[in-house]
């Protein structure tokens, strides 16, 4: 089909869209090859941020790599128990509707309020965590402890965002088609077969969809640990989002931070579609 | 085989409904308590453990003056925002994504399938990398620390969700409806309007429902671009976590934020079960 019409279909859209975006994304550019204060605005000075940023930062490649670290780790975990809870409640099982709601609802929580209850239900002396586990006589410090806070914010990503994976599982699980399942049936297949040769294969482009979604919004990790850990203690919990916005908006370098947004856009974009390829590959063999 | 996958099936279910239901039983228990029984120690059981209050509870609906909280107009700013840019997002997404799916679209290089790709790809932008500008073009154009500001940067946020649900949906819809409507000697408008978009409805439910979601539950762009003039409840929630911390109408005012969402998940769950989101990710 081929109308005149359909440009008013789709400009208004990306027109909208575009308009919004367009300034912010040149400036951004232009900003990141800039010096920025209050008293002469934007000085143009080349290309001095980025050098800044790759000789002179360790900190924004460390913050990078525990990004990396925390996507990927949650974004696993997420798939691995995502998957499972999705199985277990796509075929019979009794109070199945309730238990399809109760595994949605954490991704319907706004991530920083319930990460604000996690910080009371983490809080090392008066949180029930520790209250239960001081009758083993241990009191892990939850939040102060460069390791554990790692892992505090794990738990809680691990919470708040499994049941998106789940969703989407569940939702690529129903719309699997049953000849595949009737013929493992008839050959009279074991569960785990079943699973290993036929739902799993079927789910393959399904799951890739599913983490490449999930990395994405893992990588934007900010809200949680602002409120959880403020990037601490020291700087064993911050993330490239949260150093940026140190940077920008905390200490005003506006310049330096639009040049690592820029830098770490790029990065982002690339890495990204590394991990797509990758996982075709390593998942769609045949 | 059968009993040992079964009792272990169950018993992760078991473990998981735990881990999802706990903060809030923590969260309703907190916010019956007061200052004494949250500082002495963790307690769980109303009238055994600790006498309960309702002092959580009716802060939130006192004025700031006499020592309340005053969640009630965050609370409507942050629906009005959520609701309006979702509307936005959904009729502005769903034209685009009709055509998308139906035109074809040759510029130079650039196909349908990269225009699609160009506003999906606005979701891999982090937030930071946009909230310097937004900060400064707002406020070169006043509308830092407003609704008005804030719903057009949310349109950017929630158009690429309505745009990426749409689509697929629009793909599955049979291509027959349309022409059998041109046929018949409708005009295009007239063919997506009166016979295409009544059989979407279910598409629209799913993509409006995720844009009230992920439009609900942001926090960054309303901290970084409100100040006073204009709170959001997120933002309002997490401003009371501060050095003395009051748990009670702290968890109080979380379970009341959580609330409205709850009927989405079911809404949710309903279209989930019949199938109007399996292809929206292939």
């Amino acid at each position: 089909m081929n109308f005149k019409q359909k440009y008013v279909f789709l400009f208004p859209g990306l027109f909208v869209l575009i308009g919004i975006l367009i300034f912010p994304i040149i400036f951004v550019v232009r900003l990141s090859l800039s010096g920025w204060n209050s008293y002469n605005g934007l000085n143009f000075i080349g290309l001095e941020n980025y050098i800044r940023l790759f000789t002179d930062d360790p900190r924004f490649w460390q913050s990078f790599f525990r990004l990396s670290f925390l996507s990927v780790t949650t974004v696993v975990l997420q798939y691995v128990i995502g998957f499972a809870l999705a199985h277990m409640v796509w075929k019979d099982i009794k109070f199945q509707r309730f238990f399809r709601v109760l595994f949605l609802i954490p991704m319907m929580t706004t991530p920083v309020i319930m990460t604000v209850i996690w910080r009371t239900f983490f809080h090392e002396s008066l949180g029930p965590v520790n209250d239960i586990l001081s009758n083993f006589g241990m009191s892990p410090k939850w939040l102060t402890d460069p390791t554990l806070a790692k892992i505090t914010v794990i738990i809680v990503e691990v919470w708040q965002w499994t049941p998106f994976m789940f969703l989407l599982l569940l939702a690529g699980l129903l719309s699997l088609p049953k000849e595949p399942f009737l013929a493992a049936a008839i050959d009279g297949a074991s569960p785990i077969r079943k699973f290993i040769y036929v739902t799993f294969p079927l789910m393959a482009p399904i799951s890739i969809g599913a983490i490449i979604i999930r990395l994405i919004e893992a990588s934007k990790i900010m809200d949680t640990v602002y409120v959880l850990t403020s990037g601490g203690p020291g700087t064993s919990t911050e993330t490239s989002s949260f150093y940026i916005f140190i940077k920008g908006l905390r200490e005003f370098q506006m310049g330096y931070a639009a040049s690592m947004s820029f830098t770490y856009l790029i990065i982002m974009i690339i890495s990204l579609t590394f991990i797509a390829k990758g996982l075709t590959k390593l998942l769609l063999k045949d | 085989m059968g009993k040992l996958y079964k009792f272990l099936k169950y018993s992760f279910i078991t473990i998981w409904t735990v881990f999802v239901v706990a903060p809030f039983l923590w969260a309703l228990t907190t916010s019956f308590k007061d200052f004494n029984s949250v500082n002495g120690g963790a307690t769980y059981i109303p009238w055994v453990d600790f006498e309960p209050k309702l002092e959580g509870w009716k802060v939130l609906i006192k004025s700031p003056a006499n020592g309340g909280v005053d969640i009630i107009e965050p609370y409507f700013n942050s629906l009005f925002v959520t609701c309006t840019a979702s509307l936005i997002s959904i009729v502005l997404g769903t034209l685009s994504a009709y055509a998308l799916s139906r035109f074809t679209f040759k510029a130079g290089f650039v196909k349908n399938n990269d225009i699609t790709f160009f506003f999906i790809s606005q979701r891999i932008m982090p937030p930071i990398v946009l909230s310097i500008p937004f900060f400064l073009f707002l406020g070169a154009i006043d509308l830092l620390d407003s609704l008005i500001g804030l719903i057009v940067v949310y349109i950017v946020l929630l158009m690429p969700i309505a745009v990426w649900i749409m689509v697929d949906f629009f793909n599955k819809v049979p291509r027959e409806i349309d022409e059998t409507a041109l046929i018949d000697g409708c005009n295009p408008y007239q063919a997506f309007f009166k016979v295409v978009l009544p059989n979407s409805v279910p598409g629209l439910i799913v993509a409006g429902m995720f844009c009230i979601i992920f439009g609900w539950i942001d926090f960054f762009f309303a901290f970084i671009l409100t100040f006073t003039e204009v709170q959001l409840l997120p933002v309002k929630i997490v401003a009371l976590n501060s050095s003395i911390t009051p748990w009670w109408s702290l968890s109080a005012s979380a379970l009341v934020s959580v609330a409205p969402l709850i009927i989405v998940a079911f809404i949710v769950e309903r279209y989930l079960s019949k199938g109007n989101l399996s292809g929206a990710i292939k």
